[in-house]
């Protein structure tokens, strides 16, 4: 008759500030370093932050802050490990490294289980790094997490923005609260993007340079603070949270 | 999912649908339990018993098991849970987010990580029994 996981999700979040996901309507725009250089940037200044990584076809969270081995404590529930100070919940605390091969309905299962059963505790921030694109994952983690709201990452292509676009289009329809638009990864400065973005009515948030330090600090926390990028990250993302 | 939070979520839900139906006393709660969810029902019992609410004082709660059935996508064969025999740490990985099923569980005929969990997979309220003031 009913599912008594969904009764409980929104208890989950009674402590938690605000709850930012950060999305894209395509893989491979820097989506998870972005998300993740934003809740080390808002730990910095001394908040208390949680991650939670969605991504459950590409997890990749935990290769960009090194860790390996976490486990959630359980306690009427579980509790999310530290990680880097940041309280964190990925599938690879469940999968480890294996693949993972979940047809739409078995990921969205699973989201809900893993929402129904973390308690988060107080936090200012909780910075979701959502599943790529607009198919049932993402649809059910804005159906299940109150009061999330979208910072959507693009890169200059137009193949990937032209994707971006339309995962903009259906946030809106959904009336969904968006803080705006990164452009990540640029290389040439263009007006394509910023334009356009406006002209649907949003805020361009800024762009990033691409950076080839990025790849080198992977799996070192220290090493990315360092990055160009995880500056940047800290002056155009917090301002508008 | 774990006995804990599955218990607040049965109560919860259980509460919302006799407030919406006017019950002003709940007699007794059907909840079916997947195999795969790997609920201890004794556990399950006793936070019942903490959680409850004057509204569920008189309450039974009844726990019915579905046994686990997988079928495989590729070749069609159809095979239990029991039959699997996992370590302790992958029951535990499932017991939290039973579709890690999909990552430590292949067929047991041909070796297909894609198959279907086609019963005892989720934890549903069945039936709720209660009674309203005359």
């Amino acid at each position: 008759m009913s599912d008594p996981r969904i009764a409980v999700i929104e208890q989950r979040f009674e402590k938690v500030g605000k709850i930012i996901a950060v999305s894209s309507g395509k893989g491979g725009v820097g989506k998870s370093m972005i998300a993740t250089s934003l809740a080390l940037n808002l730990r910095d200044r001394g908040y208390k932050v949680g991650l939670l990584d969605l991504d459950f076809t590409s997890p990749a969270t935990h290769v960009i802050m090194g860790v390996d081995g976490l486990y959630p404590e359980e306690d009427y529930g579980i509790i999310p490990p530290l990680a880097h100070e940041l309280r964190y919940i990925s599938i690879t605390h469940y999968s480890l490294d294996e693949p993972a091969p979940l047809r739409g309905q078995d990921v969205s299962n699973a989201i809900i289980e893993l929402l129904a059963i973390t308690r988060w505790g107080e936090l200012d921030y909780l910075v979701v790094d959502m599943p790529p694109g607009i198919g049932d994952a993402t649809l059910d983690t804005i159906r299940l997490i109150p009061r999330i709201e979208f910072v959507v990452v693009t890169t200059p292509s137009r193949v990937a923005y032209q994707s971006v676009r339309r995962m903009i289009i259906l946030l809106k329809e959904l009336g969904i609260p968006m803080a705006g638009v990164v452009e990540n990864m640029v290389m040439h400065p263009s007006d394509y993007v910023k334009s356009d973005v406006e002209k649907l009515g949003l805020e361009y948030l800024g762009s990033i340079d691409y950076d080839e330090a990025v790849e080198e600090s992977l799996g070192d926390v220290d090493a990315l603070s360092k990055t160009g990028f995880y500056k940047r990250v800290g002056e155009i993302l917090p301002d508008f949270l | 999912m774990h006995e804990w939070a599955l218990a607040e979520g049965v109560i919860s839900t259980a509460r919302k649908f006799a407030e919406e139906n006017g019950l002003t006393k709940v007699t007794e709660v059907v909840v079916v339990i997947g195999e795969l969810q790997q609920v201890e029902h004794d556990v399950l019992e006793f936070a019942f018993e903490q959680l409850k609410t004057p509204l569920f004082e008189e309450a039974k709660f009844v726990l019915k098991a579905e046994p686990a059935k997988f079928k495989c996508r590729n070749c069609g064969h159809e095979w239990t849970f029991k039959a699997q025999g996992l370590s302790e740490d992958i029951s535990e990985a499932i017991h939290f987010v039973p579709e890690m099923a999909h990552v430590y569980i292949k067929c047991t005929e041909c070796g297909s990580p894609d198959f279907e969990v086609s019963k005892g997979r989720g934890v549903w309220l069945a039936t709720i029994k209660g009674e309203k003031d005359e």
